[in-house]
């Protein structure tokens, strides 16, 4: 199954009825016009794929490579550029518009975006771990546990303190709510990953048969 | 909370406009659509607003009533298509925007003085 993608713009999180009354939690991305910047083959790039890019970059802003690969599909530089594999490559041409009527109503999508970061948190809030008890002596509150076996290492992946969110994550088979090519919003149903105002890509979700 | 811009356009549309003016304190009549099976039916819910909650499509309000001695609180969606229509039956005067105090009340001093219209 070939998939199709899309760009967008985390707005925010509102909730939407349905036609029965049911209130439905809902993301909404902005998915501004695509434009499809560049069409690899394999012949010239050894494997398939579209270049998507959205959000207009101001041109003192760029370089002149980034203006180059523009122009040749007639546009301006952008500031959100991912590629989309296994695509139906003949309905592309470079310059072409890619917008939110490529979903309709019901499609399941993965969505990927970088999570929020949290800055440097212990194992408690990072892993989900539990914390000793607070009273009675114990002097074991909220630390990681044993390190392990005497072997003058740490095992690779010990849960330990450190960076928490900031990674691109990818949440799968979420269900478009609607896609309103008037307005260029997709309304996606339950959360996405990141913070608003973020770019999210998003494509026919792999569970979807 | 200032709301974005394009999360208004998306919900305006489904926003009621035949909601009547009410606040926490008064007492109203909610008809709620209960749906059996593949019968539908008005269901009345009524008692004191104790909240109203949130803002634009997402705002609520909450009813408590004594039913057989026994407190039940529902809370409903504002602009929910499942409740048919909104009867303020009295205004009452309260001090308060959210009456988690009636909770611990019941009987006289559970009551609520109408509030002067207008």
């Amino acid at each position: 199954m070939t998939t199709k993608g899309i760009l967008g713009k985390k707005v925010g999180m509102t909730q939407v009825f349905t036609e029965n009354g049911e209130l439905v939690p809902v993301t909404v991305v902005e998915v501004q016009p695509n434009v499809v910047l560049q069409v690899k083959t394999v012949e010239n790039d050894g494997y398939e794929a579209i270049q998507l890019g959205v959000d207009d970059k101001r041109e003192v802003l760029t370089n002149k490579p980034a203006q180059g690969h523009a122009a040749k599909a007639k546009t301006t530089p952008k500031r959100f550029i991912r590629e989309i594999r296994n695509v139906e490559l003949g309905d592309y041409t470079v310059g072409d518009e890619v917008k939110a009527d490529i979903f309709a109503a019901g499609d399941a999508v993965d969505v990927t975006g970088i999570t929020k970061g949290h800055g440097y948190q212990g194992n408690i809030h990072k892993d989900g771990q539990r914390r000793g008890p607070m009273a009675h002596g114990s002097r074991y509150h909220r630390r990681p546990g044993s390190l392990g076996a005497i072997i003058n290492r740490v095992f690779k992946g010990k849960k330990l303190p450190g960076r928490m969110g900031n990674h691109q994550r990818t949440m799968q088979n979420l269900q478009v709510v609607r896609a309103d090519v008037e307005n260029n919003v997709l309304l996606i149903k339950g959360n996405v990953p990141g913070v608003n105002k973020s770019f999210v890509t998003i494509k026919t979700s792999v569970k979807s048969k | 909370m200032r709301q974005n811009k394009l999360i208004e356009k998306i919900t305006n549309d489904q926003l009621r406009t035949d909601i009547p003016d009410f606040r926490a304190g008064d007492t109203v009549r909610v008809h709620a659509r209960v749906v059996e099976g593949t019968r539908e039916r008005i269901q009345l819910f009524e008692g004191v607003v104790i909240k109203r909650h949130g803002s634009g499509i997402s705002e609520t309000y909450t009813v408590r009533k004594i039913s057989n001695g026994v407190g039940v609180e529902r809370t409903f969606p504002l602009h929910t298509p499942r409740v048919a229509a909104i009867d303020v039956v009295r205004q009452g005067r309260v001090r308060r925007a959210k009456l988690y105090y009636l909770r611990n009340l019941h009987g006289k001093a559970a009551r609520i003085p109408e509030r002067r219209r207008g």
